[in-house]
């Protein structure tokens, strides 16, 4: 076994790697940029050896830099994580030059699924299934409805040369390909001046299931089961879970043997992913193979109990697998959401800056319950704009799917992040979302339930008086501790009522609220109670509640008169009032937001890049005012209606916060 | 029983001041009566009043024929969380909250209430100015309130609240109050109204753009916040309560608390960012150090370059100033110093404990700082915390250069407890500027000069020269920072300091 390997890679894959050789008794050496000088993962190295500037391809994806590093530690073998070099032929090559090893497959295998065409070829010379389709050149309209019938519909009309949806059209009969390929043809040939076309199976409701691999270089082949990857937003995964809640036994058979036989004919060793999209009626089509370990493999793991890592490790050191295809079952369920640092409620526009507050959920591992984080940031760290906005990967596992759902309803409500936008709201709703929680998702669910974006989750009626009920309970212990402060009148103290009227969500609900030794009882005006109970203490951000015997846990920040609390992916500015001051309360004006119509806001904090527009300029709806940079995006900002420019506040080169007001129109 | 009866249609009276139909348009401005503020503001049930019957004694203009009970103001005491406070209430509905003599006189009475039993006082202002039917008795009246707030002013803490208009001389009693809190939208103050602007000036202005709360937060300082309507103001200023001492002779009171004083916040080691130019947040650091992160931010809007407001340790309450560098690099210029320094003495008459969190880089350079005098109001920064003798810790961060550095609490400024983070740099400017001017011979060698920067910085650019000298106490790691101010502030509770007897001092104002 090797001594010492180094992690070609940062954030936390590069953290998850070191975890796994530490407990192999294997030294790690960490790379790192200027940007990464005081990341997770150097401080969890053993050594650490700075590679070069922030941006990626001046360190990270160097080959010749992270070379060097190799031979100036000794370390005898490499792990690329995923992304960065992972999947690069020529890295890998160049480390079997220097007889250092790849911890991951031969050069060969990369080099074969590399290319999406090859790939495609290879895998059906393997007898895996692929997306019906027809190739070559198409004569004519009819020969098209021909070719399309065969395939059976609906079928996909595409130009070769195509792209953003031009030339493009779908059909579901013949009359409909023929006008379709009619269509596309001369689509095509004004927009690309190339008018080829070609015809493929269109897949309904596509859902995106992967094969996990493991091969190793004495010819052994096995398949770990199945993730279903299929809720993403723009290609981007964002939930994934194992096993997947569509596939029946025999599927899942097919899937992972066609997969093997592919992995064996490109002599594939090390841990692989073959994807699949796959129909409603569970016919699965080969989409690419990944040649390195998968962000999402931790659910695989909790539910084979394989530590693909280690098994990578093993394979590159030349070792045999120690398992077979009987040794893999499938042991409960286990969901990954993915915290990405992105602000949903900015249409998940980057976010970037110092992570004032980071609290994942404890970690645990019993025979009911999983709850693993992989993270690559720490509190206090900082979110750089030059990578992967990724910071973690919050995972739980149970038994069954019902119940691996509800621990990652707890978990993302106990995770604190503060100081920048992120996710967390979003994934909460996912997991409460009827649809996710009945298996029924395809890759398109999320622009199907959110097409204008997310505005924050809706609570069901009986969780907002759930949260009424703790909110009311909070109160009052936070009334009486501050009557209970020093200097008071004696004998004439303050006395906290019981009376308290609860507004959030729009609704006021009167409640009374009983404190006792343990908790609350918190009665409703229809006479219902319901009891509180928690060791919360006022100001504390977090509090886990017993409410009605079952967990309520939220997130708890100051707010005039009551708390903001944020609990499943819902944001409640919560009030609780004594009966008076509601009374009062309702006489004072709803004062409308600012109107910012007139304005353009910087919607994330980033550079200026560039000025497209002058003051005095006329701009038309939809126009190019400004380019601001941010974690590696230039995002134009443009008009959202015609106007003249009045005033231009930012200059190109310049530093903006969010909401800094970039110009203003008369 | 007739008497009985009397009393009861006489309060009756009272309580409806200008009648139903002004309650209603007073409601309809988004506003509340003078009585429901009082209810808001006070404990339930604790309010006792006086001079519920008082009218008032005019006999021109046919006001004679109008008597109402209370004469626009409703005055008394009662608690906020047991404490005992004073409190008038001006009644828009009767006579639009006109001042007149006896309207006056109430406010006087638990003015003088206030001081003999020590208690504050919280004065709610809705008022048209003064009642111009009356003439110099209502002036008059004024100038005995104004007394009575100048005669207060260090004994009891005096909160003004501004929720309607107050204009002409009625401003100059809140001016010389502690506190003056804003209800947006729906208060205004100035001296000169909107009209006679446009005569004498020609300027054109609304009244929200002279006197607004945005003006009076932002470009004035004369309002310490403002709130979004009278409910919430009056929530806050009950918040603002539990931070202050009742007077000048008794302590800041103590709340049960439930944050460890021990609690370390390893995420402050990575507060000060590796470039020295990049600015970062003081509002996590104090945060951070804050018993359950509470800071009641005061002047948040003006002069950001400097944060000033209250928070507790231990329960206790202290007074925060901090350079604030995401705001003009934390420098002093004139608005924060003047903003600093009036916090610095409100703190250090009523006995609380000041903590300053110093990352400076000296006073503002320039032309409008200079003729604006930026010498004399920089000179009053320094003469609030030179003068102040309550417990005084101060913890450097980063840059403490030039006179900024002496200004900010420092050990020669009396400062009890002087910490430095590992950060810290103390010198009398930056390597940069301190080259050039010592080796100005070498400045066309870029290469000389580098290297006599890096020595600059290799000498200076730590806490050690500072901490040799015994300028500072200690230097601490920023992750125990809370634990040792709370050590350092609990080691103060005996302190006992007093100057020189002195009429007055003479601060340059």
């Amino acid at each position: 076994m090797f001594k010492k390997i180094l992690i070609a890679n940062r954030g936390e894959i590069a953290c998850r790697v070191i975890k796994t050789a530490r407990r192999m008794g294997i030294a790690t050496v960490a790379i790192y940029s200027d940007a990464d000088r005081n990341a997770l993962h150097v401080r969890m190295a053993d050594e650490a050896i700075h590679i070069g500037p922030s941006p990626a391809n001046q360190s990270y994806i160097v080959i010749d830099k992270v070379m060097q590093a190799v031979r100036d530690s000794g370390a005898e073998a490499v792990h690329p994580g995923y992304g960065f070099l992972s999947e690069n032929r020529r890295f890998a090559e160049a480390l079997e030059a220097e007889g250092v090893a790849f911890i991951g497959p031969p050069a060969g295998a990369i080099e074969a699924m590399g290319d999406k065409i090859t790939s495609k070829k290879l895998a059906k010379e393997a007898g895996v299934s692929t997306v019906p389709g027809h190739m070559g050149l198409i004569a004519d309209a009819d020969e098209a409805a021909k070719i399309a019938s065969e395939i059976g519909y609906p079928v996909m009309i595409k130009a070769s040369a195509g792209g953003g949806g031009k030339g493009m059209r779908i059909a579901w009969n013949d009359e409909e390909a023929r006008e379709g390929f009619q269509a596309s043809k001369n689509e095509a040939a004004s927009s690309f001046g190339d008018d080829r076309i070609f015809i493929e199976k269109f897949v309904t409701q596509p859902r995106h299931i992967e094969i996990q691999v493991l091969a190793d270089s004495h010819g052994n082949t096995l398949w770990l089961n199945e993730r279903e990857c299929s809720i993403q937003r723009r290609n981007q995964k964002v939930i994934e879970e194992a096993p997947s809640p569509f596939l029946d036994a025999a599927t899942r058979k097919a899937m992972g043997e066609q997969s093997c036989a592919l992995a064996r004919a490109v002599n594939y060793a090390s841990a692989g992913t073959v994807e699949f999209i796959v129909d409603g009626d569970r016919n699965f089509y080969f989409l690419e193979m990944n040649t390195r370990l998968q962000v999402e493999h931790p659910v695989t793991e909790l539910i084979t109990g394989i530590d693909l890592v280690e098994q990578m490790i093993r394979v590159a050191a030349g070792e045999k697998l120690s398992l077979t295809q009987e040794d893999i079952g499938i042991n409960g369920w286990a969901i990954e959401s993915r915290l990405y640092a992105e602000d949903p409620y900015r249409n998940f526009l980057p976010s970037i800056g110092r992570l004032s507050r980071y609290r994942p959920p404890q970690e645990f591992a019993t025979p009911e319950a999983v709850v693993r984080n992989d993270t690559g940031v720490y509190e206090g760290g900082e979110i750089s704009m030059y990578y992967d906005p990724m910071i973690a990967k919050l995972c739980t596992w149970a038994p069954d799917r019902a119940a691996a759902i509800d621990g990652m309803r707890v978990a993302l409500d106990t995770f604190e992040v503060e100081g920048i936008g992120h996710n967390l709201p979003f994934l909460s709703a996912v997991m409460d979302h009827p649809r996710f929680v009945s298996g029924d998702i395809s890759t398109a669910f999320i622009d199907e339930e959110y097409p204008d974006g997310f505005q924050g989750a809706t609570l069901a009626p009986e969780l907002l008086s759930r949260v009424a009920a703790a909110a009311s309970a909070m109160y009052f212990v936070t009334e009486v501790r501050r009557a209970r402060i020093s200097g008071r009148m004696d004998n004439h103290e303050r006395h906290v009522g019981a009376d308290w009227v609860v507004a959030l969500d729009g609704q006021e609900m009167p409640v009374t609220v009983h404190a006792d030794k343990a908790g609350s009882n918190v009665t409703f005006a229809d006479g219902r109670t319901i009891r509180v109970e928690s060791d919360w203490r006022p100001g504390q951000s977090l509090a886990r509640l017993q409410v009605d015997g079952t967990p309520l846990v939220m997130k708890v920040g100051k707010q005039p008169n009551g708390f903001r609390l944020r609990l499943r992916g819902a944001d409640l500015k919560v009030r609780v009032l004594s009966p008076r001051r509601a009374e009062l309360s309702r006489l004072m004006p709803e004062k409308l937001p600012p109107d910012t119509s007139r304005m353009l806001i910087c919607p994330m904090p980033g550079l200026v890049v560039s000025l497209a527009v002058a003051e005095g300029d006329e701009v038309q709806e939809g126009q190019a005012l400004c380019t601001v940079e941010a974690m590696k995006m230039e995002n134009t900002l443009r008009a959202e209606r015609r106007g003249v420019v009045k005033k231009i506040n930012a200059t190109a080169g310049q530093s903006l916060a969010v909401d800094e007001v970039i110009m203003e129109f008369e | 029983m007739d008497i009985l009866q009397e009393l009861e249609d006489r309060r009756a009276t009272a309580r409806l001041g200008g009648g139903e139909k002004r309650i209603a348009a007073q409601h309809a401005r988004g506003k509340l009566t003078a009585r429901e503020r009082i209810e808001l503001l006070l404990d339930d049930g604790s309010f006792e009043e006086f001079d519920m019957f008082v009218a008032h004694r005019c006999t021109d203009f046919g006001m004679q024929d109008s008597r109402p009970p209370g004469d626009g103001v409703v005055t008394g005491w009662g608690t906020v969380n047991g404490r005992m406070v004073y409190v008038f209430s001006q009644d828009f509905t009767v006579f639009g909250g006109s001042l007149s003599e006896t309207h006056a006189q109430k406010i006087c009475k638990i003015m003088d209430m206030a001081m003999q039993n020590g208690a504050p006082v919280i004065g709610l202002n809705d008022s048209g100015g003064a009642r111009i039917q009356e003439g110099v008795a209502s002036l008059a009246g004024y100038a005995e309130v104004f007394q009575r707030n100048i005669m207060a002013s260090g004994v009891v803490p005096q909160i003004s609240v501004i929720m309607g208009p107050c204009a002409g001389g009625a401003v100059y009693s809140p001016a010389m109050t502690d506190f003056i809190f804003m209800v947006r939208d729906s208060s205004y103050m100035f001296v000169t109204g909107p009209d006679v602007v446009k005569t004498v000036t020609n300027e054109v202005v609304t009244a929200e753009e002279l006197g607004g709360a945005a003006t009076h937060t932002r470009k004035s300082s004369v309002a310490d916040a403002a709130f979004e309507n009278d409910v919430e103001a009056l929530t806050e200023v009950r918040r603002l309560i539990d931070f202050l001492p009742v007077n000048n002779r008794t302590k800041p009171p103590v709340r049960p608390f439930f944050d460890d004083p021990n609690r370390t916040e390893p995420s402050l080691d990575t507060l000060i960012p590796d470039n020295p130019n990049q600015p970062y947040d003081m509002k996590e650091l104090i945060g951070k150090l804050a018993d359950e992160g509470d800071f009641y931010e005061l002047q948040a809007d003006f002069a950001k370059n400097i944060l000033t407001g209250f928070i507790r340790l231990e329960g206790s309450t202290v007074g925060v100033v901090a350079n604030q560098p995401l705001v003009l690099a934390g420098c002093l210029d004139i608005d924060s110093s003047r903003k600093a320094a009036r916090f610095v003495r409100f703190c250090d008459a009523f006995e609380i404990p000041i903590l300053t969190l110093v990352d400076v880089p000296g006073f503002l350079p320039g032309t409008s700082q200079e003729y604006g005098g930026v010498i004399k109001h920089g000179a009053k920064l320094l003469f609030a915390y030179g003068e102040a003798t309550v417990p005084k810790v101060t913890v450097i961060t980063r840059k403490a250069y030039g006179g900024a550095y002496d200004v900010m609490a420092s050990k020669h400024l009396r400062g009890d407890f002087n910490y430095a983070w590992p950060t810290a740099q103390i010198a009398v400017m930056g390597a940069k500027g301190a080259t050039e001017i010592l080796y100005r011979s070498e400045l066309g060698d870029p290469e000389k000069i580098a290297q006599r920067t890096k020595d600059y910085e290799d000498r200076f650019a730590n806490p050690f020269v500072a901490a040799e000298k015994g300028f500072i106490d200690e230097v601490i790691q920023p992750h125990s920072t809370r634990k040792r101010v709370c050590r350092a502030f609990a080691s103060l509770r005996g302190k006992s300091l007093t100057n020189p007897w002195k009429k007055h001092d003479n601060i340059p104002l």
